[in-house]
């Protein structure tokens, strides 16, 4: 993953965007994590929250025009929170005696502030904050402009006193009474102002000011010309802004606070000789690109104030804060077992990932992360913006095969299953017999063939029997792990197999029974015109018109490889419809399908996460469970969810209770397999083959098996085993037990097993392995 | 990894091929180019090492893993 792609990619994710109330308030202020410490009663951490970005909070919170709360998403469930209310409780019930008060290194530049309304307050405010000597001119003899206007009861002067008191404090020199104008008479001279400060703020407020003579270029109404982006004047060293800038009617203290705050931050800018432009696009209100989905939230209405006047007591603002939805997106989060584990989410997981992949020396933290997704694809579904965590693994994976960086154990078993299925063990490819060329192929995948090689059988008997002119058969692997697993090379090679053989065979249609495979072929061989079992069965009479078995109402579940394939999914519907079987629908379903912990090698990488995964999938419904994959149906069935394959419906399952039955493990999949080609073979094309293998009988109880299946030992792994300490005599006894302990590293893993010598065979007491190499370094 | 004694189990294991006792002795585990001395139950006689279950799954696994992440 290079860093650009990275870069978008991270930049993709919206969890990190702001709320709505907080892009939508003018100088941001953080009203979503304001309102957490109010909901844990933390007034105080509630009020340096809101004080962070306000500087007047008494006077804000009692008059703020809150345009943070008609974007409020509580307003799709209930009404908008109540945020000033909130605002203003934190001041009541939060604010200290004793605020903090930064050192600040002074400046030896001085600015003039014309003007003192809220805009005029807050420039001095922050620009004396920043060590800059202020000096405030106000024509009358009250500081706050219009907010001097509101109801005394809403706005009383001793919450206004009080806050304005931090200027003095910060030793703002304050001339009251005195008006700034060119037009001599008793007030002071503006130019002598502007010649005598370094910078000038002017906040004259909603009126005309053509009469002031001020020497600054106007509008054709008389107003100050002031640069959008800057509040800068014709002169250089001239900004202006607050109410000036609108109707009188449409006074908006926060929107003053905005201006004089931007004006600020100008002026620091232009007293620094630095870009009074730059970087600027994140100020301001803006409509913020954060999701929140309100779907089943409960609908609450605000929390009613029982003395109005008094603005909410404690209680009723925690009780209000309580509504708050906390805005955030994590959709993906929420569908994904995976995605929750790492408790993060993926702008953070991109940037691991990318780190893991880019990092020379040291740990790769991230690795196990990479490899634990199911690549389903489902986070993709349902991100408002698309976001596949798949293609960010999927790519971090290639690139650590690339680099050498992959773990050898993280894959090793999951590809050496495929090189079983690609090997002369499973792989075959021929026409149907009796026939030179194929009108058809069938391909089982090699899961299916595993699972419930009678399946496959049954299928190729019934495709033989309704599609003319040939049917040919491939056994073999698509090549899927190898794709999961990021190695490139190995998939390659392995597709090729079955292009090869199906060049070979001249190009007929393929029928595969397993959605990975479809979507394998579908995805990397363009050319190859391939067709899902199930639309095939969907089109044609079916082996019965009803189910074998008559089963209650099922749960249907679709493999995550289904996820865009529709056509599949309403084929698969319509043939167990047919069969009388009634159906219930997953709350995820169709596109917005999960993996069923075996996608992507999940169950390899991250058992732990893989059972998440599963177990969240078998708690959906409490109906049995309706597979049309072999892996789904496996997986699901070994934690003992009740379970039928499809195939089970339409071919018969050969058990009494085909729902409650588990699947095979690693081993009888091997054999399996190897069986149904020996079978096939010798059945159709009356060849006999020779089984391969050791011939060594092994009594294993099924404790051990459940050992071996965990620790990921095949019982053709203990056959040689055995059998090289059988022919070399290299093996320890345990004279306590009586058992011999013996070990055999055929390339890259050492098996150790303990067994004993029974009757009819060797009995099996324990396996384990290692990859670490060990020897003896002479006796 | 090196300093880990890997005591038997109770009793001492017996090399069947040579029919001796086996006793603690130095052995080498690699693993990704790393390479650490190890004291093993060892074969007097023909060297051969015995690796116990718990050795095996426990803290090798998690060497094997920090090898594989680096």
């Amino acid at each position: 993953m290079d860093h650009t792609k990275a870069r978008e990619r991270e930049s993709q994710c919206i969890q990190e965007q702001p709320p709505a109330c907080m892009s939508a308030c003018p100088v941001h202020v953080d009203a979503r994590a304001m309102i957490d410490y109010i909901r844990k009663g933390d007034f105080s951490a509630g009020f340096a929250v809101f004080n962070r970005t306000i500087s007047f909070p008494g006077i804000i919170g009692r008059i703020c025009d809150h345009p943070c709360q008609p974007v409020c998403k509580r307003i799709e469930a209930g009404s908008a929170i109540r945020i000033n209310a909130l605002e203003r409780a934190c001041v009541e019930y939060g604010r200290g005696t004793q605020e903090k008060r930064l050192y600040i290194t002074k400046k030896d530049k001085k600015v003039a502030i014309v003007g003192a309304g809220l805009s005029g307050l807050t420039a001095a405010f922050d620009l004396v904050s920043k060590g800059y000597g202020v000096e405030i001119f106000e024509a009358g003899h009250l500081l706050g402009g219009r907010i001097r206007e509101f109801d005394v009861q809403q706005l009383p002067q001793l919450i206004i006193d009080g806050d304005l008191a931090a200027l003095e404090e910060r030793e703002v020199v304050i001339h009251r009474s005195v008006s700034v104008t060119n037009c001599g008479g008793g007030g002071a001279s503006f130019d002598e102002i502007v010649a005598g400060f370094d910078a000038v703020y002017v906040g004259p407020g909603p009126h005309a000011v053509d009469h002031l003579d001020l020497n600054l270029a106007l509008t054709p109404s008389g107003r100050i010309k002031i640069e959008p982006i800057t509040y800068g004047t014709s002169n250089p060293k001239v900004f202006a802004g607050g109410g000036h800038r609108y109707h009188p009617g449409d006074y908006s203290p926060i929107t003053s606070l905005l201006d004089g705050r931007l004006s600020a931050v100008s002026i620091d800018r232009f007293l620094q000789g630095a870009s009074l432009t730059a970087q600027r696009e994140q100020e301001g209100p803006f409509v913020t690109t954060l999701y929140t989905n309100t779907r089943g939230i409960e609908l609450l209405q605000d929390v009613p104030m029982s003395i109005k006047a008094q603005g909410y007591s404690r209680e009723e603002a925690m009780n209000e804060a309580v509504r708050c939805l906390h805005c955030q997106c994590l959709e993906c989060v929420k569908v994904c077992e995976y995605l929750a584990h790492y408790g993060s989410y993926p702008k953070r997981y991109v940037r691991e990932i990318y780190n893991n992949d880019s990092i020379i020396m040291g740990a790769h933290l991230a690795n196990r992360m990479v490899n634990s997704c199911s690549l389903c694809g489902l986070c993709k579904e349902v991100c408002p913006v698309n976001l596949n965590m798949a293609d960010v693994c999927l790519d971090a994976r290639q690139s650590m095969v690339k680099k050498g960086k992959m773990p050898p154990s993280t894959h090793d078993f999951a590809l050496h299953d495929m090189q079983f299925s690609l090997s002369d063990a499973f792989y075959l490819a021929r026409h149907e017999p009796g026939f030179s060329a194929s009108s058809a192929l069938f391909y089982p995948g090699c899961q299916l063939s595993g699972s419930s090689p009678h399946h496959v059988a049954s299928i190729y008997a019934y495709l033989r029997r309704i599609i003319k002119g040939g049917v040919g058969l491939i056994l073999g692997c698509c090549g899927a792990p190898a794709a999961w697993a990021g190695q490139e090379e190995l998939f390659h090679r392995a597709i090729q197999t079955t292009a090869e053989d199906w060049q070979r065979m001249d190009n007929p249609r393929i029928i595969t029974a397993c959605s990975s495979c479809y979507r394998i072929f579908k995805d990397n061989l363009p050319d190859l015109p391939v067709e899902s079992l199930w639309t095939v069965l969907d089109k044609a009479e079916l082996p019965r018109l009803q189910a074998v078995m008559k089963p209650q109402t099922m749960a249907i579940h679709d493999p995550c490889t289904t996820r865009h394939d529709e056509d599949i999914q309403q084929s698969i519907r319509r043939i167990v419809a047919k069969l009388g079987v009634p159906l219930n629908e997953l709350d995820h379903h169709s596109d917005l399908t999960t993996c069923c912990g075996y996608g992507g090698l999940m169950s390899f990488a991250n058992p732990e996460v893989a059972d998440k995964v599963v177990n969240r999938r078998i708690r959906e419904s409490e109906a049995d469970y309706l597979a049309y994959c072999a892996m789904c149906r496996d997986n699901f069935a070994a934690r003992g969810k009740r379970v039928l394959h499809v195939l089970d419906l339409l071919f018969g399952a050969g058990s009494e209770d085909p729902a409650g039955q588990k699947g095979p493990g690693y081993s009888r999949r091997h054999e399996n397999r190897a069986k149904l080609k020996a079978d096939l073979l010798r059945e159709l094309w009356g060849e006999k083959t020779v089984q391969g293998g050791l011939g060594m009988k092994l009594i294993i109880s099924s404790e051990v098996s459940e050992l071996l299946e965990r620790r990921m030992i095949l019982e053709e792994d203990l056959q040689k085993v055995v059998s090289h300490a059988e022919m070399t005599g290299e093996k320890i006894k345990d004279p306590t037990t009586g058992h011999f302990i013996a070990r055999h590293r055929p390339v890259s893993v050492t098996y150790w097993v303990e067994y004993s010598c029974g009757a009819s065979g060797f009995i099996i007491h324990n396996a384990y392995s290692h990859r670490m190499e060990v020897v003896g370094d002479g006796p | 990894m090196s300093e880990e004694k890997n005591s038997p189990p109770e009793q001492a294991l017996i090399c069947t091929k040579c029919n001796v006792q086996m006793k603690q002795g130095k052995a080498k585990a690699s693993y990704l180019g790393s390479e650490f001395p190890i004291e093993l139950l060892k074969c007097p006689v023909c060297g051969i090492v015995y690796v116990p279950e718990s050795l095996a799954t426990g803290k090798m696994l998690q060497v094997e893993q920090a090898l594989e992440d680096k």
